[in-house]
């Protein structure tokens, strides 16, 4: 063990686990114990990310189950009217900003389209890390596009359009309380914009691991996972548009 | 080696990292226990109040002061929430859950510690903050567990209506979040981190028992923040999802069309589940109690993995039973009522099991298979109310009748206490490294046993003599005289009850500090969690990880040279059989 007395500096050689690849898993670090995200359970951490996805994602689509049957229920219901004492139905159908809805679903689509780029990116570079770590051999500078910042900035225009949707309905006098159908716009549109916003947090938390120099595979993963929860979060908003669009 | 541990993070050292803010599913599960204890006996103390207010109604008490109606129905509203969030759901899932999940799937830790992490920690902010409506301006909510509307959409409905309303919806939805943590992790580290060898239908009846606990809660806790969701806008946006046309104190409340009875679908939709998570885990633990002490595989192994996945099933298509008196289409009551009767089957499937397990058997009467016992006794005598509430024309005239609070405190409250209890006993050497003191555990047994036996038998005669439930006061009504008398019998076996109670909280510290060592398998049983240390290393297994050779209750096996074969035993020790 003498030997081992670091007072001679020695440069790290770098090998497929990174940049401390001279230590044994779980002992470098620092990022709260992690194992090294080189180490060779890269591939079960990644399967064990996309399971808790797949998990998380049901009470997610519970939640909005809940407010769609809480939608038909309260659509089909009759209220008392004091002034004529007969039974009306007070849902009265909101004009929704239907091409301001379009347009912003477009960018959500196509941020759905920019993040899944910036995974596949991803995933190909740390396929290909190993080998770049080779000493000679280089594959050449590869074209880095930004895609995740993309995903960013499409994800931001997407919450800013619904902003401007909101305006609007709010400019025509339908605000939460001025009748279910309305409270029911707000509310969906609401919680999948907070949900969201989950998924811009979760991107920009990669892309400070970019900055921090964090190992690549751990972005990886987050990425991963959030491209598939933004695909879900576009899904999702198109089952709530053609729900306020269709069943109003 | 090391290289295949998923989870190799080494021990924290610090008293924050190590106890406070821990990764450690160990740690975390004891945060929960604890939790829950404090709870436990902040939630029997205001029973006990109510039990007093109920006899002597004019006694000024401590804390409270004299008791007026609506103090009487915060304190029912406030027992309730606390019993049922913050002890049924979080010592059985949460406690023991988080403890021994993954040391009997031969896990090092659950699969996201830092989710793990977040969810205790949710659990005790939302605790923090359902106490603190005691000492809000208008005091605790009035509305009951159930928070039904309206009574719980308006701000002015009552005293407790205000800020405490709030407060109590916040803190529900807060349990949501973290029960939706705690689930995910659940079923994740289930799913994807069992051991070599570890295949489903090798797993302790515990793990199925979580693991579906967990499947319930993911679908179930969703709909309950939604329905939160809903009520907080009514409450202070000025929607109406809940609120039809009405008048309070002679002014229109503003609000018009929503449906209360949305409010009790939602709800229930989330409730009756929520009464499976309570007793699904105390179902695992009297399974896994009841073969090691009778020294005995458990009586059909896979039939009551397919009655817990039946039971969970089942218990998402009932929740109407709940509001036969809310008004429903009598075709809708025909329903729900045929499918809580089938619920009959698997639960009859569970106990005939249970009996079968015991049959024949060299039993050893220790303190955790008393408790075990005790787990069946009041499964059935708590279970067998159940099919008269499921028929609605039963259901009518009983709904609001003390017959139902015995039915259900029984099954769903002194049930899945009684596998708390069970599990404490079982598994305390494993934790705290001691063994507790028999003695006082069996006093505390047959104590706790003939104590809520003697409260909550009564309510169902009580309930049939026509004693209504939520009334603050019942010494006033002539029909009710005949009743005070067994009344105040129920008050006194629930102070004794009480204090037994106490002698539990003694044996718990004092055998914590002082008792007797415990070896590695002080009850000689097989599971994984009876193979390492005794508490176990920070990651579970000491570097080595576990393979498993043999199904999970391989008791009196013929030909084995010990009367129990652990599952990591070699697969060659039963070869003779």
């Amino acid at each position: 063990m003498a030997s081992f007395t670091p007072t001679i500096p020695a440069p790290h050689p770098t090998t497929s686990r990174g940049k401390r690849g001279d230590l044994p898993p779980g002992v470098g670090g620092g990022d709260g114990g992690r194992p090294d995200p080189g180490s060779p359970d890269y591939g079960a951490r990644l399967r064990r990310a996309r399971l808790g996805l797949a998990v998380a994602l049901t009470p997610i689509m519970m939640l909005f189950v809940a407010f769609t049957s809480a939608y038909i229920v309260r659509q089909g219901l009759p209220t008392f009217d004091p002034n004529t004492n007969t039974v009306v139905h007070d849902w009265i159908p909101v004009r929704l900003p239907t091409l301001l809805f379009l347009v912003n679903t477009c960018v959500l689509l196509l941020s759905s389209v920019t993040l899944e780029r910036a995974r596949r990116q991803l995933a190909r570079q740390v396929a290909l890390e190993p080998v770049q770590s080779i000493p000679g051999v280089s594959l050449g500078t590869e074209r880095k596009f930004p895609w995740l910042a993309l995903t960013i900035i499409l994800g931001l225009s997407f919450l800013a359009g619904q902003w401007l949707a909101w305006s609007d309905l709010a400019a025509r006098g339908f605000y939460v309380a001025t009748g279910p159908s309305s409270s029911f716009v707000y509310l969906l549109t609401g919680a999948h914009a907070v949900h969201l916003l989950g998924g811009i947090l979760a991107l920009l938390a990669a892309g400070v691991s970019i900055v921090l120099n964090r190992p690549l595979a751990s972005r990886r993963i987050v990425v991963d996972v959030t491209a598939w929860y933004w695909h879900f979060m576009a899904l999702l908003w198109i089952y709530i548009l053609a729900l306020l669009e269709f069943a109003r | 080696m090391v290289a295949q541990e998923s989870h190799q993070h080494s021990a924290p050292q610090g008293f924050i990292r190590k106890w406070v803010f821990s990764l450690d599913h160990k740690v975390i599960g004891l945060q929960y226990y604890f939790l829950a204890l404090t709870a436990v006996f902040v939630g029997m103390f205001l029973s006990l109040l109510m039990r007093i207010h109920l006899i002597w109604p004019t006694a000024v008490l401590p804390l409270v002061g004299e008791i007026k109606p609506e103090t009487y129905l915060a304190l029912v509203t406030m027992h309730g929430t606390i019993m049922v969030f913050f002890v049924l759901t979080t010592a059985p899932q949460g406690g023991f859950g988080n403890y021994f999940l993954p040391i009997q799937i031969g896990a090092p830790d659950m699969a996201f510690p830092v989710l793990n992490m977040l969810s205790f920690w949710t659990t005790f902010v939302a605790y923090v903050v359902m106490l603190s409506a005691f000492f809000v301006v208008g005091g605790a909510p009035l509305h009951g567990w159930t928070g039904y509307a309206p009574l719980s959409a308006l701000q002015s409905a009552g005293p407790g209506e205000g800020l405490g309303a709030d407060l109590w919806i916040t803190s529900i939805a807060l349990f949501c979040i973290a029960s939706l943590m705690g689930a995910l992790n659940f079923i994740t580290t289930t799913l994807d981190m069992r051991a070599k060898g570890m295949s489903m239908m090798r797993m302790p009846l515990t793990c199925w028992s979580w693991f579906i606990t967990a499947i319930l809660g993911l679908l179930a806790f969703g709909v309950l923040l939604s329905a939160g969701i809903l009520l907080l806008m009514d409450r202070n946006i000025g929607t109406s999802f809940f609120l039809p046309l009405g008048t309070i104190n002679g002014q229109l409340t503003g609000h018009k069309g929503g449906s209360p009875l949305l409010w009790q679908h939602l709800f229930w939709f989330f409730g009756h589940p929520e009464v499976y998570i309570a007793i699904l885990p105390g179902m695992g633990v009297a399974s896994q109690v009841l073969s090691t002490f009778s020294r005995k595989p458990i009586f059909g192994y896979k039939a009551m993995v397919y009655a817990m996945l039946a039971i969970g099933l089942l218990g998402f298509m009932v929740w109407g039973h709940h509001m036969f008196m809310s008004g429903m289409s009598p075709y809708t009551a025909f329903a729900f009522s045929i499918m809580t009767m089938a619920i009959g089957v698997p639960s009859a499937i569970k106990t005939f099991n249970w009996l079968g397990t015991l049959h024949k058997a060299r039993i050893r009467f220790q303190s955790p298979m008393l408790f075990a016992i005790g787990f069946v006794s009041l499964f059935v005598s708590g279970g067998l109310s159940g099919p008269f509430l499921a028929q609605p024309a039963l259901d009518i005239p009983l709904h609001d009748t003390a017959f139902v609070p015995g039915h259900f405190h029984l099954i769903m409250g002194v049930a899945a206490i009684f596998g708390i209890f069970a599990a404490t006993y079982y598994w305390f050497p494993k934790m705290f490294g001691r063994m507790m003191n028999e003695k006082l555990a069996r006093i505390h047994f047959f104590l706790t046993l003939i104590g809520t036996y003697s409260v909550f038998m009564p309510m169902h005669y009580l309930g049939l003599a026509g004693q209504p439930r939520r009334y603050s006061q019942l010494t006033e009504l002539a029909y009710l005289h005949p009743l005070i008398g067994l009344n105040t019998f129920m008050t006194y076996a629930a102070i004794i009850t009480v204090a037994a109670q106490l002698i539990f909280l003694f044996n718990l510290f004092w055998s914590m500090f002082k008792g007797p060592k415990a070896s590695d398998n002080p009850w000689e049983a097989t599971t994984l969690e009876w193979t390492t240390a005794t508490p176990p290393p920070h990651d579970n297994f000491g570097g080595r990880t576990p393979v498993v050779n043999h199904g999970p209750y391989e008791y009196s096996v013929p030909g084995a040279p010990r009367d129990y074969v652990m599952q990591t035993d070699p697969a060659t020790v039963a070869a003779a059989h």
